[in-house]
């Protein structure tokens, strides 16, 4: 079953007068339950990519649809609740809130849900405890590693059990050990928790924990490699 | 509500900043309790001013003195329901800076005028059957430790006795006191007829009269009535209403609510800018943060929301606890500043005015950094 659709995405930003056509006419389906991996030099349209399937940007022309509903129609608002209970995000520098210990990091998409407190607090911690961190509850940011970190971004991301999980470069500031470790993780995830995982990287060893990559060039793709 | 504790939480990021808005937003509405405390002190009498009640004094200066035959003509017009009058005595008590007015009247005229001087039946009576006796003010008499039957000497700076001496005695018969707010209670009136009597020249003279007039409607009209009947006469009379009268006394020293409001208004525009320099410094290092929430599912609205709401916690919770100060040294001088300011208390309404302004500095200085927070593209947030 086709979880992601993207038809003849063409997004362009401007720099200047100069525009720039970063993903031209782009094509792409992805199936649920995929581990997909997207490579391909600086500035070739991963990360926008990225952000038209995770609906944090909206494409020029063409179509994206997930799950059958085409998230490039829905208003700011709506659009901002669909994110809430489908998708969740894992950035390269982890993004945790800095004043918010590791459980409130996690709970943060879970304001946006009718749960109560202590449901709220609950499902932080399960998340917490799927990513190996039970240990962690109440520690900072600032006192975790960055495996750790990355680790509780994970685990925000999972909290309301979202269908697809958007990674952008989640490895790309860690050592290759524990960078292994949260491949691990994402292929768990993808595995055992049926979460459709996409994720933009630079490190072809990341890549091949995928089961399909697909390299981009000046917003188009140019190849795809399954193992 | 399940927002606040973020709120509250991101106000505690930069803490010494915060700390810092924090003072300048309390030390301004400590300064604002205080200001309206003393706007209130000077203007005081205007709020309690009765709307039915003239002052008539002499048309040149309230110190030119009128004759005493002006009461009953008064209390005879049309229109006017009684009179009584008043001599500014002017004494001191042990030390000049022991300051409270003295006035010399008739008691029953004086009491059916002054409703709101709450004074026992029997201190009533005791005044009126004690040629010396006097009565005071509650806080006059707990400032001075005064009881019923203690004598009191005033030494006279105006009005010499006819023995030559200068050392008036007066027996503390009764004490009133008020339920109303802003009631005088630092004042010392004693019989107009002992004064009178015993004083050495200007007998048979007033310093002021207060009339009640029948219908409040027209007091102006009846205010232009005695001037009329005073006019070329060697004493002629201007009459306003004791509001009115009150007003023109405070304003002697300037208009102060003119000079109270520009000197908050240069405070408040300052911890204004402060205000929005704190939420705008603090929205401009956490832009990430801000994508980041708005990418997990937080909407525009509820961005611009939360970081509002920082800068009205901030400036609220500093507010309250500034008014509440104000309120605790407003109460604790009263009783110090007695013989500077009778009437020195925090009006509710200052309150208000300032709980309304602790709201509108957040909302104000916040607008635009929230406007900002709520107006971050999501991609463009996180590519910083």
């Amino acid at each position: 079953m086709t979880l992601v659709e993207v038809k003849d995405a063409v997004r362009t930003f401007k720099r200047g007068s100069e525009e720039i056509k970063v993903l031209d006419g782009l094509n792409l389906s992805i199936p649920a339950g995929e581990f997909l991996a997207l490579m391909g030099p600086s500035g070739s349209g991963k990360s926008t990519l990225l952000n038209l399937v995770g609906g944090l940007d909206r494409p020029n022309s063409g179509e994206i649809a997930i799950d059958g509903q085409r998230i490039d129609q829905m208003s700011a608002t709506r659009l901002a609740a669909w994110r809430a209970s489908h998708v969740g995000f894992v950035f390269q520098f982890y993004n945790l809130l800095p004043v918010l210990n590791a459980v409130r990091n996690v709970e943060l998409p879970l304001l946006l849900t009718n749960l109560s407190k202590s449901e709220r607090r609950k499902q932080a911690e399960l998340a917490l405890d799927i990513v190996g961190l039970s240990h962690r509850f109440n520690h900072y940011p600032r006192t975790l590693s960055g495996g750790e970190q990355q680790r509780v971004g994970i685990a925000r991301a999972i909290a309301s059990d979202p269908t697809l999980l958007l990674c952008d470069e989640p490895t790309g500031d860690l050592d290759r050990k524990t960078g292994d470790e949260i491949l691990d993780l994402l292929t768990t995830l993808n595995k055992q928790h049926h979460k459709t995982v996409i994720m933009v990287t630079h490190d072809p060893h990341a890549a091949a924990r995928a089961s399909r990559t697909l390299y981009l060039e000046d917003g188009k793709l140019v190849s795809e490699f399954k193992p | 509500m399940k927002y606040l504790s973020l709120i509250f939480t991101n106000l505690g990021r930069k803490k010494i900043r915060t700390s810092l808005t924090f003072m300048s937003v309390l030390v301004a509405f400590i300064l604002f309790g205080l200001l309206g405390a003393v706007q209130t002190a000077l203007s005081q009498g205007v709020d309690v001013a009765g709307a039915d009640r003239l002052v008539v004094r002499h048309k040149v200066s309230i110190i030119q003195m009128l004759p005493y035959s002006y009461g009953n003509r008064m209390a005879q017009m049309d229109g006017i329901d009684l009179a009584t009058h008043f001599v500014w005595f002017g004494g001191i008590y042990q030390d000049p800076k022991n300051f409270f007015p003295q006035m010399p009247v008739d008691p029953i005229p004086f009491l059916d005028m002054y409703p709101e001087y709450e004074l026992s039946q029997d201190h009533r009576d005791a005044w009126l059957n004690t040629r010396t006796g006097a009565i005071v003010g509650r806080k006059l008499a707990d400032r001075f430790g005064w009881k019923i039957g203690d004598r009191i000497p005033i030494q006279a700076t105006i009005w010499t006795k006819k023995d030559g001496g200068r050392t008036w005695e007066f027996d503390i018969v009764g004490i009133y006191d008020s339920k109303k707010k802003g009631v005088d209670l630092t004042q010392f009136f004693f019989r107009y007829d002992y004064f009178d009597e015993t004083r050495r020249g200007a007998e048979g003279q007033v310093g002021w009269y207060v009339v009640r007039v029948k219908n409040p409607d027209q007091a102006a009209d009846v205010a232009k009535n005695i001037d009329d009947m005073f006019a070329n006469s060697p004493y002629e009379t201007k009459a306003e209403t004791e509001g009115a009268f009150v007003q023109a006394f405070a304003k002697q020293i300037g208009n102060i609510t003119s000079i109270i409001i520009a000197i908050m208004s240069a405070v408040f525009f300052t911890i204004l800018l402060v205000a929005a320099n704190t939420m705008g410094q603090s929205v401009r290092e956490r832009i990430v943060e801000l994508g980041v929430l708005k990418a997990i599912g937080f909407t525009d609205r509820s961005v611009w929301a939360m970081v509002l709401g920082e800068a009205i916690m901030l400036t609220a919770t500093a507010g309250l606890i500034g008014l509440g100060l104000s309120w605790l040294a407003v109460s604790g001088m009263s009783d110090s500043l007695s013989g500077v300011f009778p009437v020195f208390y925090l009006p509710v309404k200052t309150v208000l005015i300032g709980i309304a302004l602790t709201v509108a500095v957040g909302l104000v200085a916040g607008s635009i950094p929230s406007f900002q927070a709520g107006q971050l593209r999501i991609a463009d947030a996180l590519r910083r």
